[in-house]
């Protein structure tokens, strides 16, 4: 693996970024909206509810966790898209660059910009909301950590299915996190759902970080196993995404669809 | 030992058979016209050659490197310019040619690409985005492309299709300047019979997948009793069978 070459993957995208105000917007601007629409929701909760529960923590904090969950995996899936959108496969793969690097390109790439976003996220709550990540304690890094690889692993795999559709099946990626939302239980316990969706929501890694999340605000401790858990899962999730790219991008080699990438030819 | 040895290369699509085991060379400062009526296989030959398509059957090496046992090695010494396939039209001319020569390694690249820029008269276009270029300038960065990592191996498809005649010329020339002075060898299609006979050594006629004719473009009409090498491409074109018994 080359390393300059990974790091143009990523160049491409920052020029790409730099240059547009349309692509920098979305950095932070999904995040703002949510928190002011969660943020004075929970502080309305606060003021009605008899019982002194703290709503910012349970349900601000959890939303915004998930929006960076979802801004990891758009940071990957968008900066694929920027290769579909411009048609640009054949130019790219026809050079020394190994599918190992152009992946991990992608991933770098969402790294970055997913961290710009959290930046702004910590400001944001911290000022206008007094919500503290450090609430949380040291669990907010493994928590962080589960989402975020969790996150790599569903923009690997979203790329690999717009790979294998064509460029109008980018509509079937932007819903999976609205779609995997509630059986991860961001702003209820998992108890709450059927047993079948339990049973679903146990193999997700995000389960145990918002489960976990709830522990810590109700003073509980949160099971180390679980937290091992949804890292393996994840390490999981990414080694089958990735080897489902390349294994659609190797199926693309041979049918001519890397040559001849457009909506009409895989349709 | 050539530049591009390809060896009984076969790919078919469903039961439509496009490129039936062909075998060719291409030598070093030689420039090998590849033509043929609109599916006869051109491209596709040329794809499998970048490594973007898979053959059926049948081998191809750069340099002596098979393309795809040692995909990478083997194709960081060729590049490609194809009329149907610009440079991503949301970067400038700068940033696409520093990217593309990243990702083939260029050593001493911002040298290299004032060169490039120099060379194709695109100076003035450096921070221009492509999308924006006309297809005239986006052929002369997709060539300025093709020449970064000054590869052994330059493919060229349909490379002057959408160039004015005198910037044709001009780029006519610089391939036959990049053919003699670099080690590297062409391989070229195009449908301008004229400009085949000007800039190639040697032609290949592909009809239904196979090769049907090979020589010497300026001699070759004559061995087949036609005038001009554009009427010896409509025989091909109409009558294959015929040439085929000859």
């Amino acid at each position: 693996m080359s390393l300059n070459r990974i790091l143009t993957i990523v160049l491409r995208q920052f020029y790409l970024i730099r240059g547009s105000f349309s692509r920098v917007f979305p950095l932070f601007a999904w995040i703002g909206v949510d928190m002011i629409l969660w943020g004075f929701l929970t502080r309305y909760l606060n003021s009605v509810a008899s019982s002194g529960f703290n709503f910012v923590p349970a349900l601000l904090g959890a939303v915004l966790l998930w929006d960076f969950f979802g801004r990891i995996m758009q940071g990957v899936t968008i900066a694929f898209f920027e290769d579909v959108w411009s048609r640009n496969f054949l130019n790219i793969f026809a050079t020394p660059l190994l599918i190992s690097e152009y992946v991990s390109g992608l991933v770098l790439t969402s790294v970055l910009t997913s961290l710009f976003g959290l930046l702004i996220m910590f400001v944001l709550a911290t000022t206008l909301f007094n919500l503290s990540f450090f609430a949380y304690g040291f669990m907010i890094l493994p928590f962080l950590l589960v989402l975020f690889l969790f996150g790599i692993s569903l923009g690997i795999f979203g790329s690999a299915l717009v790979l294998r559709l064509g460029p109008a099946s980018e509509w079937f990626i932007w819903p999976i996190p609205a779609i995997i939302s509630p059986f991860v239980g961001v702003l209820y316990p998992i108890s709450t759902l059927p047993d079948w969706m339990q049973s679903i929501s146990r193999i997700l890694p995000p389960t145990y970080v918002f489960e976990g999340l709830r522990a810590i605000i109700t003073g509980k401790s949160v099971p180390l196993i679980s937290l091992v858990l949804a890292t393996v899962f994840s390490f999981i999730y990414i080694f089958l995404a990735y080897l489902l790219f390349v294994k659609i991008y190797h199926s693309a080699l041979k049918s001519g669809l890397i040559a001849r990438y457009s909506a009409e030819s895989v349709s | 030992m050539p530049i591009l040895s390809v060896s009984g290369l076969k790919k078919v699509y469903d039961d439509i058979v496009a490129v039936d085991g062909i075998s060719f060379e291409v030598a070093s400062h030689e420039i090998v016209g590849l033509l043929g009526p609109n599916g006869a296989g051109k491209t596709t030959t040329i794809d499998m050659i970048l490594g973007v398509l898979k053959p059926d059957a049948g081998t191809i090496s750069i340099g002596g490197l098979d393309i795809f046992s040692h995909r990478s090695e083997a194709v960081s010494r060729t590049n490609f310019s194809a009329v149907y396939t610009p440079l991503p039209g949301n970067l400038t001319v700068v940033q696409n040619l520093r990217i593309f020569g990243r990702l083939y390694s260029v050593n001493n690249l911002s040298e290299k690409i004032e060169e490039l820029l120099a060379r194709f008269d695109l100076a003035k276009l450096r921070n221009k985005k492509c999308g924006v270029l006309s297809s005239g300038e986006q052929t002369r960065v997709s060539l300025a492309k093709s020449m970064l990592n000054s590869p052994n191996l330059l493919l060229l498809d349909e490379p002057t299709a959408s160039l004015d005649p005198a910037t044709a010329r001009d780029v006519r020339l610089k391939i036959r300047e990049f053919a003699k002075e670099c080690k590297g060898g062409v391989l070229w299609t195009s449908h301008n019979m004229y400009e085949v006979e000007d800039v190639c050594n040697r032609v290949l006629f592909l009809s239904h997948g196979k090769i049907l004719l090979e020589g010497n473009p300026k001699t070759l009409p004559v061995e087949y009793g036609k005038k001009t090498l554009e009427e010896l491409f409509i025989a091909v074109a109409r009558e294959p069978l015929s040439l085929e018994e000859n």
